[in-house]
């Protein structure tokens, strides 16, 4: 810790709290490279041989699975973590790409279940705005056991963003630190979390798939234990997932990191052919997603990226008052979400700081930049000689270090080894 | 009409509960325990369950009335948002947790964490409650006939817990306080309407958040 992080807590007297992901090194996706195509492998040319991305979930259990043009989905955020605009956007640019986008904690509001042609609405332990009508208007379910930010912790919303309309759907006095639960409130254990899981298909007449999401600690049982519990999706957020607001503690000192978690859940679901994983947690680049992909996973969630995008820390504007300065910080280094005081508009309840952010534009962004990343998938894909992204394998891939092949379990370059193999 | 639970399944029952329309009424026969009776109900339905209900009876509904004959598991009208759901037996833990609206009476005791993160609902026990009754309630009223165990509204928000009989201990944030009149007038209006005729309205503990958490991080 340094002296500057000791005098912080020296003057708050509790602990710091932040938005965004992990901020340490740990080995990552970018410690893998692929083996593409020569000799031995065959490569697809890249401006006519078709790439297939469409990716289809819960096709087990629900009449309606979720079916997504592109194997990349925008992760779960709260309505409160961020402003309406910035929901509407992310719906509209999912939307546009023909992917999924994700509720959070604290309900659905109408701007973007309007916005997203295909919605997961979330069911966490604070079950804030959780109601049957949205239950049953949603496309998909993702039961929050944890996040990657924060595995075995609960939500925190500050006060400065507990504004009059997401107090009233949280049910909560506006103005207040909210504190949420880390347990749900109506079952403890994996035998518990089956009947609610069937709880919640009978409300929805056995319509739509359900997710469960976990914050990747032990991977390897929880997955098979949200898998027995009858899971359709199981989303794994590792280490370096991003978080509107939590203890920056907890963002540091908790969890694995992603690329360990993929291959760790890909292996949990061996036995579970009809379970489908999805992985977030620092996912930024289609090298990203197409290693992750390799490694087992049939989707990847983003979070962070997708509101870098929208204009996260972006130096663009001269915004004057209420700039990036007043948070004590600069463009490319904001992880202030916590304060709501979002220079751009997209983590803060302030109308005119909202009035920052335009939502059309902001979806053209976004959409833009899910297509970009789409685009360096496929051509990684092709470049291995895959007519599917999800032909990806681990077989593709080698380590650059020897952290990252003992965590991927691919050899490290220029050898056969596997550490620990 | 009637659905006898041994011989339908729980999925079957459901839909048909589903698609009664409103004012009709249905009586499920033999539940020795099933899971998730009565979920996801939208209409004014009345359901009468004719025994032991497992998890979540009532669940996730609106406008419809649920009977409970005898005992309830976990979770009994958890999320409801409107209607009425009666047990005439005990009820399990996290009664009627989450829930945003409606009615929850059980005529036995309940066991713990009843009320837990109550949005709005109203819950009634004419006995005793196990510990952590009212865990982060937010809004609604819980009226305990009996005793209370444990850490009583422990992290309260704005929901009002009134207790009859004795309580073992209150929880983080949860304070008791003065009795008003309207707080008299509400325990005796709903005693007097669902029968709790022990409960003397102007005997019981009135017990809130002392409101300290709620004010913790913002500088
Ligand atoms: C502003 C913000 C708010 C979030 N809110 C929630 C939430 O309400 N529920 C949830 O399950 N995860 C939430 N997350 C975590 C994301 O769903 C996701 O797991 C994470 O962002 C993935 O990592 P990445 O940001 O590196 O892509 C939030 C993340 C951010 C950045
Ligand atoms: S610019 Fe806004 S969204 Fe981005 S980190 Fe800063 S406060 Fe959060």
């Amino acid at each position: 810790m340094s002296f500057d992080e000791i005098r912080e807590r020296a003057r708050l007297g509790r602990y710091p709290i932040r938005g965004g992901g992990a901020r340490r090194a740990v080995p990552t996706f970018d410690d893998l490279t692929f083996l593409t195509a020569s000799a031995s492998r065959y490569p697809l040319e890249g401006y006519r041989e078709h790439c297939a991305t469409r990716t289809v979930l819960g096709a087990a259990n629900a009449r309606d699975p979720v079916v997504l043009e592109i194997p990349i989905t925008i992760a779960g955020m709260s309505f409160g973590a961020l402003s309406a605009p910035a929901k509407e956007a992310l719906g509209r640019a999912a939307s546009e790409v023909g992917t999924a986008t994700t509720t959070g904690d604290g309900g659905m509001t109408p701007e973007e279940r309007m916005s997203s042609k295909t919605l997961v609405y979330q069911c966490l332990p604070s079950r804030y705005g959780f109601n049957p009508d949205d239950l049953r208007a949603a496309d998909a379910i993702e039961v929050v056991l944890g996040q990657g930010a924060k595995p075995g912790g609960g939500g925190m919303l500050m006060g400065q963003k507990l504004g009059p309309r997401v107090a009233a759907m949280r049910t909560l006095p506006e103005g207040i630190d909210q504190r949420s639960a880390c347990r749900h409130p109506d079952w403890t254990g994996p035998d518990d979390l089956r009947i609610k899981i069937e709880e919640l298909r009978e409300a929805t007449d056995w319509r739509v798939p359900v997710f469960v999401k976990i914050g990747a600690t032990r991977v390897y049982h929880d997955v098979r234990l949200a898998a027995t519990a009858g899971a359709d999706v199981v989303v794994v957020d590792g280490m370096q997932g991003g978080t509107g607001a939590t203890q920056d503690v907890f963002i540091e000192h908790t969890g694995i990191p992603t690329l360990a978690a993929v291959r760790l859940a890909a292996d949990a679901l061996a036995d579970f052919p009809d379970v489908a994983l999805i992985v977030s947690g620092g996912i930024r680049s289609g090298a990203d997603v197409a290693k992750a992909l390799a490694l087992g996973a049939d989707a990847v969630s983003i979070g962070m990226a997708a509101l870098v995008a929208l204009g996260c820390n972006d130096t663009v504007h001269d915004f004057g008052p209420a700039s990036y300065a007043d948070l004590g910080t600069t463009a490319g280094n904001c992880v202030a979400c916590h304060t709501g005081g979002c220079p751009v508009g997209i983590a803060t309840q302030s109308p005119g700081l909202q009035a920052r952010l335009d939502p059309v534009r902001g979806a053209e962004r976004v959409a833009n930049y899910l297509r970009a990343i789409t685009m360096e998938t496929t051509m990684l894909a092709r470049a291995c000689g895959k007519a599917d992204v999800h032909h990806l394998e681990p077989e593709d891939l080698v380590a650059l270090t020897v952290e990252a092949a003992a965590m991927a379990r691919v050899p490290l370059a220029g050898t056969e080894w596997i550490p620990g193999r | 009409m009637d659905i006898d639970l041994s011989t339908t399944t729980v999925r079957t029952a459901n839909a048909t509960l589903r698609a009664l329309p409103p004012g009709a009424t249905a009586r499920l026969t033999n539940p020795a325990g099933r899971h998730n009776l009565a979920v996801g109900l939208t209409e004014e339905i009345t359901v009468e369950i004719d025994g032991t209900a497992g998890y979540y009876v009532g669940g996730l509904s609106k406008n419809a009335t649920v009977l409970v004959h005898g005992t309830t598991g976990w979770g009994a009208g958890e999320n409801l948002m409107s209607g009425l759901i009666r047990v005439d037996g005990d009820a399990s833990q996290s009664l009627a947790a989450s829930a945003h609206g409606g009615t929850i009476v059980v005529r036995g005791d309940a066991s713990l964490r009843a009320g837990i993160s109550l949005k709005g609902a109203t819950v009634l026990v004419a006995g005793n409650v196990g510990d952590h009754c009212g865990f982060m309630a937010q809004a609604g009223t819980i009226l305990v006939g009996g005793d209370a165990g444990r850490g009583l509204g422990d992290s309260l928000y704005e929901a009002v817990i009134y207790v009859a009989g004795r309580i073992k201990d209150l929880g983080a944030d949860a304070r008791v306080e003065e009795l008003a009149e309207s707080d008299v007038e509400l325990v005796a209006r709903l005693a007097k309407q669902h029968g709790f005729d022990h409960i003397d309205p102007e005997n019981v503990t009135r017990v809130a958040s002392a409101r300290q958490l709620y004010h913790w991080g913002t500088p």
